[in-house]
């Protein structure tokens, strides 16, 4: 099931195996480009401290050391942390960000030089107006930079894989006993429901109590209204237990032999 | 019909996270290189790992578990589909004396076509200052040149000792990194298709001629070329590429008739205007400290005839560098640009 509202960019490879990009809209990049701002003013304060020693030795120097400095540290930091750090900047790291090719290629070096060099138009007038109201309207929420360079900003979530260990639980599954209705359940039930059943399984912790028993008994009425099973098969069992028995018969082997929840 | 699911992700997981691990390595550490047998692993990994999420692909299954897998191909793609030149080693004299006159070269047209505009400029400065000396204020922007050429150099003449005894590194790191500014802002400015591009030239150009013919009328032409040549002939023709890089940009914009989508217009660019910024970068340092630390410097403390000399010289040199840098390697046959 994918996230409709999430702007995202299809790649297919020369294999036919489709993989999406999340693309980065304007507002957490413009977020990620205050912390780089952060991050350079820092710099270029502790620069300034440290030419104060240099004024000692001659005033001339230290001044004309800042201005280079401060001109290196505000045109390199995008450049030198986006080629080193494949893609990332400080602030982007922070935001989970990364610079990728369009076409999920290698970066280029001089990619990553021409949209750093451009920003110089995107920050026009005031703090990214022109960029930001080309991101926002770009089918590739591309800035003027990234249009020339041919990148795109991604979003990349910290992800793993889910843990479908926590379903059952190794308990006593009584629904299991109930082989046709099992298997009228893995038939019936669509792959979009059973993900939405065990979104909310896996994420029971983070809904509120009265909310999470409202939500589970809508799941599980949706479920039994699905494929009735005998009044027996649920007595004693909460709506939370029957959606997780119903996720374990739709998501574990259909093979007795194999499963780790049998009548004990 | 779903799959069983659990024993998938069971018997898999342990391939995506090796997956995982070399690809978090490869992020934490540039200069990571794997031998033959690692790329062998590595590869195998990832079509596994692409094969897996083709399965779930026809199984809508868990949304976490494909975003999960559609990282790891993504990530993992980029490593394994690479058709072009990965990062080798970079000699930076090799880029300097060799690709980046290649480069200039390659697009000499755009060259040409900044070089015109900006005299098309100065031409258009010059007569009007003829036509009219009032104009004076308004094509020349800055309060030094206003005055009377010859006021001007009587006072430059006169002061130089005291005008030149601080500040010269200062007054240095300021002219490099203006100009240098100045510079992006003329290449970036062909993403508006070239016209900001030639907007911003041909101004140039307009206060170059307005100041030339003023010192000329003057009869202060010793002077003039005194002062402008020695970081002159490095810092205009650095802005004119600067320009060339503006109008490369454009041009891949506009696209002409290659039938190639912009993308591909513009990945056949940026390498070169990469190239041809960095050298213009270069150059702007080099006028910054001539302009500095030479050009300031009028007679008596210097003759004129010196510093033109000077500028000349440094004309000659930069011609033959731009026009003779790198073509050897260009001929040699299997002869390759860095």
């Amino acid at each position: 099931m994918s996230n409709e509202r999430v702007p995202s960019l299809r790649i297919r490879t020369p294999e036919g195996i489709g993989f999406s990009l999340l693309l980065a809209g304007p507002f957490v990049r413009f977020l990620a480009m205050l912390v780089d701002a952060a991050c350079i003013a820092c710099a270029t304060s502790v620069l300034s401290t440290v030419l104060h020693f240099f004024a000692i030795i001659s005033l001339d120097f230290a001044k004309a050391l800042f201005i280079v400095g401060g001109f290196l540290l505000s045109v390199g930091y995008g450049i030198s942390f986006e080629w080193f750090w494949r893609g990332q900047t400080l602030g982007k790291r922070l935001f989970r960000l990364r610079v990728m090719d369009g076409q999920c290629l290698h970066l280029q070096f001089g990619q990553v030089v021409i949209r750093n060099l451009v920003r110089t138009l995107d920050m026009f007038p005031v703090l990214y107006l022109l960029g930001g109201a080309v991101c926002f309207l770009s089918g590739r929420s591309q800035r003027l930079g990234d249009i020339a360079a041919g990148t795109i900003v991604v979003r990349t979530p910290a992800v793993a894989p889910p843990n479908l260990e926590s379903l059952s639980n190794h308990k006593y599954n009584s629904l299991r006993q109930y082989r046709r209705q099992g298997l009228q359940l893995r038939r019936t039930v669509s792959g979009e429901e059973a993900s939405i059943a065990l979104r909310a399984v896996l994420r029971r912790d983070e809904m509120a109590p009265e909310a999470r028993c409202v939500f589970f008994a809508e799941l599980a009425d949706y479920f039994r209204s699905r494929v009735p099973f005998p009044p027996e098969a649920s007595e004693g069992l909460s709506d939370e237990s029957f959606v997780r028995n119903v996720l374990d018969i739709v998501y574990a082997s259909p093979d007795p032999a194999r499963s780790k929840d049998r009548p004990r | 019909m779903i799959a069983d699911m659990d024993r998938f992700i069971a018997e898999e997981t342990s391939c995506w996270k090796e997956l995982e691990a070399v690809l978090d390595r490869m992020d934490r550490d540039v200069a990571f290189r794997m031998d033959s047998a690692g790329v062998r692993r590595f590869h195998y990994l990832y079509q596994r790992t692409s094969s897996d999420l083709a399965r779930i692909g026809s199984f809508a299954a868990d949304p976490e578990l494909r975003s999960y897998l559609d990282s790891l191909v993504a990530r993992g793609f980029s490593e394994v589909h690479e058709p072009r030149r990965l990062r080798g080693g970079f000699s930076p004299s090799a880029w300097f004396f060799r690709t980046f006159p290649s480069t200039f070269r390659r697009h000499i047209r755009a060259f040409a076509l900044a070089a015109a505009v900006t005299l098309l400029g100065g031409v258009f400065g010059a007569v009007t200052l003829h036509m009219d000396r009032a104009d004076k204020e308004i094509l020349l922007p800055f309060e030094h040149l206003l005055g009377s050429p010859a006021e001007r150099v009587a006072r430059e003449e006169r002061m130089v000792n005291e005008n030149l005894a601080r500040g010269k590194l200062t007054f240095s790191g300021y002219l490099m990194t203006h100009n240098t500014r100045v510079a992006i802002s003329c290449l970036a400015l062909g993403l508006t298709f070239g016209i900001g591009t030639l907007i911003f030239l041909f101004y140039n150009g307009v206060i170059l001629g307005a100041v030339v013919f003023d010192y000329f009328a003057a009869g202060k032409v010793a002077f003039l070329f005194g002062w402008l040549l020695p970081h002159g002939v490095i810092e205009i023709p650095a802005i004119l590429i600067a320009g060339q890089g503006g109008f490369v940009l454009a041009g891949a914009l506009l696209g002409r008739s290659d039938g190639l989508p912009l993308g591909e217009r513009f990945r056949l660019v940026w390498t070169d205007l990469a190239t041809l910024m960095g050298g213009v970068a270069l150059l702007l340092v080099w006028a910054g400290l001539v302009e500095a630390l030479f050009s300031q410097y009028h007679e008596p403390v210097l003759p004129y005839s010196l510093k033109i000399g000077f500028g000349i010289a440094e004309l000659a040199a930069l011609t033959l560098f731009l026009a003779l840098g790198g073509a050897a390697a260009q001929k040699t046959p299997g002869g390759r640009n860095v």
